[in-house]
C-alpha cells in the first residue's frame, strides 16, 4: 500500500506585509487583516508540503493537506494541491475561531487525522508566523502517541522508518524513527516548489473535503482552552537613532567608526 | 495529588555545569517565589549532577531534585519527557518554568500536553497577577509585531522563557538548599527515535552567541561574496559574523549563522547590521544587543527604528570607509 502522508497547514496573515498595515483591534484582542492583503499558507508549512512531495517524488506517496480555521481563502489554501498534494481536508467551523490555543487546535487536528484512518507520516511546519507558538505539531504527536522528531531540514522514508536531518545549534544530527511518526520542518529544508500550470489546473478541479466540528466527534471537554488571552498590543519603541552623515557614503562610514570609538564601542 | 505548591524550574546541563539559561530561570523563579511565599525547586536530569546541583543552590534554588539515571546522560526527548512527567506529577508544583532553548523547544509543549495543561510559550516577562496570584506572561507574537499577555487555565501553570530575557542572580556560596535524589524507572523502549550520527558545522573563531561584537548581513548584500568583507571586519573587531534568514535561505551562508526568532539569540555589546531591513523576526534574535548599528540604503527601513546609530547609503561604500577607519583605529 502506498505511503500515506499528512501535512498540517495553516492559513495566516501575510508576514511580509508592511509593518504599517499591522493593526490590532483592542476590543476583540485580534489582529485586523488588511482587506487589500490576501492571507497566505504559513511559510514553514509550505516547507512541510515540499518535504512531503520530495518523498512522493522519490518513493511514491499519497499526500493529504489538512487545515483548520473559521473560514478559508480557498484559492490560497489550494496551494498545496497545486504544488502536487493529492487531497485537501478543510476543518471549517466558526468554533475554530480561536486558533491561538494550542491544546484546542491539536485536539481538532488529531481527531481529523484519526477520522482519516491515520497516516504513516505527518509533516508540519515548525511554527506558524502568526502566534509563533510552535506547540500544535508536538501536541498532535503526543495526542496520537506517535514518534516525534522536530526541526528537520531533510526528511526521507527508508522502508518502515523515517530518517531526518534535525537541526541543532551548530549543525545537524541524523535521527531515525519507526513509522508512524510526526516530523516538524524548518526553512533550512529549502525553497518550496512553485506550482506548475498543470498543477494549478489539477487543483482547480479538485474539491476539498470540508468537515465541521460536529463531523469530528471530539468531546467538548477535550476542547477546553488551556490558555487565556488577556491583552494583545503593539509594543512601543523608544529608541532614537542617531544618523551619521558624511561627504559621501565612504566618509559616512569613516565617521561612524569615529563615533563608535568615541562611545568606546570599538 | 498534593496541593500544588512552589515553582519548579526545569534545569539543563551544558557540559558538566548548569546551563546559563537555567541560571536565568532561577532568577525569574525567585521573583515569583518572593510574591508567593513558596519555594523554588529545580529538576536536574543526568548522571553526574553534584556540580550543577550546587550551582543551582547558589543561584537561587531551595530544593534540587536530582534525577540520576545512566539513560539520562545524553539528552533524548522521549526519555527526558518520561522522567519529567513523573517528577512533575509527584512534586506537584504550582508553576513550571523552562527555557525556550533547543531542549525546551521540544520538551515544553510535549510535557504540557502530557500533563494536559497550557504552556505560555517564548515569554519575555512573567509576573504574578496581584489580585489572582495567577502567572501572567508577556510573549511576542506575529514575529514580534505584537505582544500577547496570557495566563494558563490549568495547574501546573507552565511558561517557557526566551533565553537572555532574564539576568542570572549573582552566585551566593552561603545559600542553603536541599538536594533530593529522585529515582525514576525508565524503559529504554520509551525512546521512539535514535540519533544515528551528528554533523557539526561549527564556525571557526569566536562563537556567535558569545561574541562581544557581531557583524551581520542580510538580503541587501545580494550574494555570498560580501560575507567575506563582513568576516574581515568581524576579525578586526574580534567578533563573529551573523546573517538574516533571507541570506541563509538564499544559500549565501550556513544556517548556523542565522540570527532571529528561528535562529540564534545573541547579546553582543555591539551589533552591526549591513543591508538588513530589520524585520521583527530578525530583531527577535538580537533584542539583547546593547548597541545596534544600521547600514542600509533605505532610510525607511525598520532597522533604523531599532538602531542607536545609522548610516543611510550604499552598504559597499559605507562598509569600505568604515572598515578602513576601524583598521586604522584598532591597529594604529
Amino acid at each position: 500500500m502506498a505511503l500515506k502522508i499528512a501535512v498540517l497547514v495553516k492559513q495566516v496573515l501575510d508576514p511580509e506585509m508592511p509593518v504599517a498595515a499591522f493593526r490590532i483591534d483592542a476590543g476583540t484582542k485580534r489582529v485586523v487583516p488588511p482587506p487589500s492583503i490576501p492571507p497566505v499558507v504559513n511559510g514553514f508549512d509550505e516547507n512541510a508540503v515540499e518535504a512531503a512531495l520530495r518523498i512522493k517524488d522519490a518513493a511514491g506517496a499519497a499526500v493529504t493537506a489538512i487545515s483548520m480555521g473559521p473560514s478559508f481563502a480557498l484559492d490560497v489554501m489550494k496551494k498545496p494541491l497545486s504544488m502536487g498534494a493529492d487531497e485537501l481536508v478543510l476543518l471549517q467551523d466558526q468554533a475554530f475561531d480561536n486558533t491561538s490555543d494550542a491544546f484546542f487546535t491539536a485536539q481538532v487536528l488529531a481527531s481529523a487525522v484519526r477520522k482519516l484512518g491515520g497516516f504513516d507520516l505527518i509533516i508540519c511546519g515548525r511554527q506558524a508566523s502568526d502566534w509563533d507558538n510552535a506547540q500544535v505539531p508536538l501536541g498532535v504527536a503526543e495526542l496520537l502517541g506517535v514518534a516525534c522528531i522536530s526541526l528537520g531540514k531533510k526528511v526521507e522514508v527508508q522502508g518502515a522508518k523515517v530518517v531526518v536531518e534535525r537541526l541543532i545549534p551548530d549543525g545537524y544530527e541524523v535521527v531515525e524513527a519507526s513509522l508512524p511518526a510526526l516530523v516538524t520542518v524548518s526553512n533550512e529544508l529549502g525553497q518550496p516548489r512553485y506550482p506548475t500550470l498543470r498543477g494549478i489546473m489539477a487543483a482547480t478541479r479538485k474539491r476539498p473535503t470540508i468537515w465541521k466540528l460536529s463531523d469530528l466527534g471530539v468531546a467538548k471537554e477535550q476542547l477546553q482552552p488551556r490558555i487565556t488571552l488577556h491583552n494583545l498590543f503593539v509594543p512601543q519603541r523608544s529608541k532614537v537613532c542617531e544618523m551619521i552623515e558624511g561627504d559621501d557614503a565612504a566618509d559616512a562610514g569613516r565617521k561612524l567608526a569615529m563615533k563608535l570609538r568615541e562611545a568606546k564601542l570599538i | 495529588m498534593a496541593e500544588a505548591k512552589g515553582v519548579l524550574v526545569l534545569g539543563e546541563i551544558a557540559g558538566a555545569e548548569l546551563s546559563s539559561s537555567s541560571l536565568e530561570l532561577l532568577a525569574a523563579a525567585r521573583k515569583l517565589s518572593a510574591s508567593l511565599g513558596e519555594e523554588v525547586a529545580i529538576a536536574l536530569l543526568g548522571d553526574t549532577l553534584d556540580v550543577p546541583a550546587k550551582t543551582a543552590i547558589s543561584h537561587g534554588a531551595d530544593q534540587v531534585y536530582a534525577v540520576n539515571h545512566p539513560q539520562l546522560r545524553q539528552y533524548h526527548p522521549d526519555l527526558f519527557l518520561a522522567a519529567l512527567e513523573t517528577l512533575c506529577r509527584e512534586a506537584s508544583p504550582r508553576i513550571i518554568l523552562m527555557s525556550r532553548s533547543n531542549q525546551g523547544r521540544e520538551l515544553g509543549p510535549r510535557l504540557a500536553f502530557r500533563l494536559g495543561v497550557g504552556l505560555a510559550q517564548d515569554s519575555l516577562e512573567i509576573a504574578l497577577d496581584p489580585a489572582t496570584k495567577k502567572l501572567m506572561a508577556n510573549r511576542p507574537v506575529y514575529g514580534g509585531n505584537a505582544v500577547a499577555v496570557v495566563s494558563c487555565n490549568a495547574t501546573p501553570q507552565m511558561a517557557a522563557i526566551r533565553p537572555k530575557a532574564y539576568e542570572p542572580l549573582a552566585a551566593d556560596a552561603a545559600r542553603q538548599g536541599k538536594i533530593t535524589s529522585f529515582p525514576v524507572d525508565l524503559k529504554p523502549e520509551a525512546a521512539r527515535s535514535r540519533v544515528v550520527s551528528v554533523v557539526k558545522e561549527e564556525a571557526k573563531g569566536v562563537k556567535l552567541e558569545e561574541a562581544r561584537v557581531v557583524v551581520s548581513g542580510g538580503r541587501g548584500l545580494g550574494g555570498p561574496e560580501p560575507f567575506k568583507n563582513l568576516d574581515a571586519l568581524a576579525k578586526l573587531l574580534g567578533g563573529a559574523v551573523g546573517a538574516s534568514r533571507a541570506a541563509v535561505d538564499s544559500g549565501w551562508i550556513p544556517a548556523s549563522h542565522q540570527v532571529g526568532l528561528t535562529g540564534k539569540s545573541i547579546t553582543p555589546d555591539l551589533y552591526i547590521t549591513v543591508a538588513i531591513s530589520g524585520a521583527s523576526q530578525h530583531m527577535a534574535g538580537c533584542s539583547g544587543a546593547k548597541v545596534i548599528v544600521a547600514i542600509n540604503k533605505d532610510a525607511e527601513a525598520n532597522i533604523f527604528k531599532e538602531a542607536r546609530y545609522g548610516v543611510v547609503g550604499d552598504w559597499q561604500k559605507v562598509l569600505t570607509g568604515f572598515t578602513e577607519a576601524v583598521r586604522e583605529l584598532t591597529q594604529g
